[in-house]
């Protein structure tokens, strides 16, 4: 591993040439970024490293606590993450064989899936692979739920995941009818008249989604820019927020371990 | 003192200390604060003449409204009292055979006031619950929706199933050659009085005219 990327020292713990030491001291950590460099000195991470001081981010990301008792359970975060990447590659690679227009979509599908090679393959991972991202983002949000892990100070983080699963069912609910048989068309005008029926906006919002009164020429395009432009960006972002307050807040320990007492704390003493 | 304007002592004592900092008497913003604010200004400008025009371009479609629809859909002997004929109609232009849907036309029966003098009625086959294909059973004389299991009576209203209101129905008329045409939708109460298009699930009359208020894009009430 490049030298500026290794485990940083425990506190008070000196690796033997003095680089990666925890850095509480200003003066010394200064020191021993020259020293790192003059020792280390070539390499693309150190030259990377000297320009962007990136590898002190990614340190602190990578080598972060976890508290004692983090188990599987925890790795439905970083699950459903991998899903959301699989889609959005497969995705990537299906936008260059569809054609987003009604009287196209089916027949570019039928040729992706037939013709071209491993296309049933590609298509069949974004197509499952939405299912499993959703099983994961609930799986993830139970997880979250039942070890407590919304109690402050991570109820933005929370929030944010809120919006996540509802930006990934919008995902879900628009790519549902990009294939354009039967199932996606009638499955999309159902949805769209339960949106109409919303006081007030329902209607407005049921036109602004089909694009006119009727389920016409220019939904398909409507959603398939919803569901490869618009909501994967807001989704990448809104991941990258997530992260963030993960990494900087910490995870939390599972319920059912208690806090250990201090081994120097008094003894609680019953008074009366 | 020759050399003022070279001094470090700070400013020359003539010119009086801004109180509160910033502020020179009788200004009331700092210029600090005017080149905030116009940089702001100046960048919502550039946001809003990108942002403005592009929503307003996404949101088109909903002040569009529906062109002639008016289309033949066979000769006026192709139509009975007694039964429905099912015509195929575009009703959405450009698009292929998705845009095409299914009506069942038959020839007024005129013990009702609501088939009108023009002596056809055309039903949609757009089930009021939330829009799934209806299909009319001749055996039963009824119309059954496959999604949700709506099932509507011989004039369309609602005999059983989740559905709020009857099926909607297509204008028609004769035309000169002989033949029926069926124009714009409307729909109808549970009394079947015509009213204003809505979507499916929509209930219709009342205080549900507010609730779904009436949008350019839907043709008004014949």
């Amino acid at each position: 591993m490049p030298n500026p990327l290794k485990r940083p020292s425990r506190p008070g713990e000196r690796s033997a040439n003095g680089a990666g030491a925890n850095g509480s001291n200003g003066a010394s950590r200064g020191a021993q970024g020259v020293e790192a460099a003059k020792e280390g000195g070539g390499g693309l991470v150190g030259w990377v490293d000297e320009r962007s001081g990136a590898t002190g981010f990614l340190t602190g990301m990578m080598f972060r606590k976890v508290p004692k008792g983090t188990n599987w359970f925890y790795t439905l975060g970083s699950a459903t993450l991998f899903a959301f990447t699989a889609q959005a590659i497969t995705g990537v690679f299906l936008a260059m064989y569809y054609t987003p227009s009604p009287t196209e979509a089916y027949e570019s599908i039928t040729h992706l899936t037939n013709d071209v090679w491993m296309g049933e393959f590609v298509r069949g991972m974004h197509k499952w692979g939405a299912t499993v991202m959703i099983c994961l983002i609930f799986l993830h949000m139970g997880r979250t739920f039942f070890f407590g892990a919304y109690k402050y100070p991570r109820e933005l983080n929370w929030v944010i995941g809120v919006v996540l699963l509802i930006l990934t069912l919008v995902m879900g609910l628009t790519g549902y009818l990009l294939p354009f048989d039967q199932r996606s068309y009638w499955a999309t005008v159902v949805a769209n008249n339960i949106t109409a029926t919303g006081p007030v906006v329902g209607p407005y919002l049921a036109d602004f989604l089909r694009a006119g009164p009727e389920v016409g020429a220019t939904t398909i395009q409507r959603f398939y820019a919803i569901h490869m432009l618009l909501v994967p960006g807001l989704i990448a972002a809104l991941i990258g927020a997530h992260m963030y307050l993960v990494v900087k807040l910490g995870t939390t320990a599972p319920p059912w371990l208690k806090a250990e007492r201090p081994k120097n704390a008094r003894k609680k003493t019953e008074v009366g | 003192m020759p050399d003022d304007g070279n001094s470090k002592q700070g400013p020359p004592e003539k010119l009086p200390k801004p109180d509160p900092a910033g502020y020179f008497e009788g200004e009331t913003m700092t210029r600090r604060g005017v080149f905030s604010a116009g940089a702001m200004a100046l960048g919502g400008a550039a946001g809003a003449v990108v942002l403005l025009p592009t929503i307003g371009f996404a949101l088109a479609p909903l002040f569009e409204e529906e062109g002639d629809t008016w289309q033949k859909v066979g000769p006026v002997e192709n139509f009975s009292e007694d039964t429905y004929t099912a015509v195929v109609i575009t009703a959405v232009p450009g698009i292929g055979e998705a845009g095409k849907t299914t009506a069942y036309v038959r020839r007024s029966r005129g013990d009702d006031q609501s088939e009108g003098e023009d002596g056809f009625v055309a039903i949609s086959t757009r089930c009021a619950h939330l829009g799934c294909p209806v299909r009319y059973v001749q055996a039963a004389g009824n119309f059954i929706c496959p999604c949700h299991g709506g099932v509507y009576d011989f004039d369309g209203k609602v005999i059983g199933g989740p559905p709020v209101r009857p099926l909607d129905r297509f204008q028609t008329r004769p035309s000169d050659d002989g033949q029926v045409e069926v124009g714009p939708r409307f729909s109808v109460t549970s009394q079947l009085d015509p009213v204003r298009t809505r979507d499916p699930g929509e209930f219709t009359g009342g205080v549900w005219d507010y609730v779904y208020p009436p949008r350019p894009s839907v043709p008004p009430a014949p």
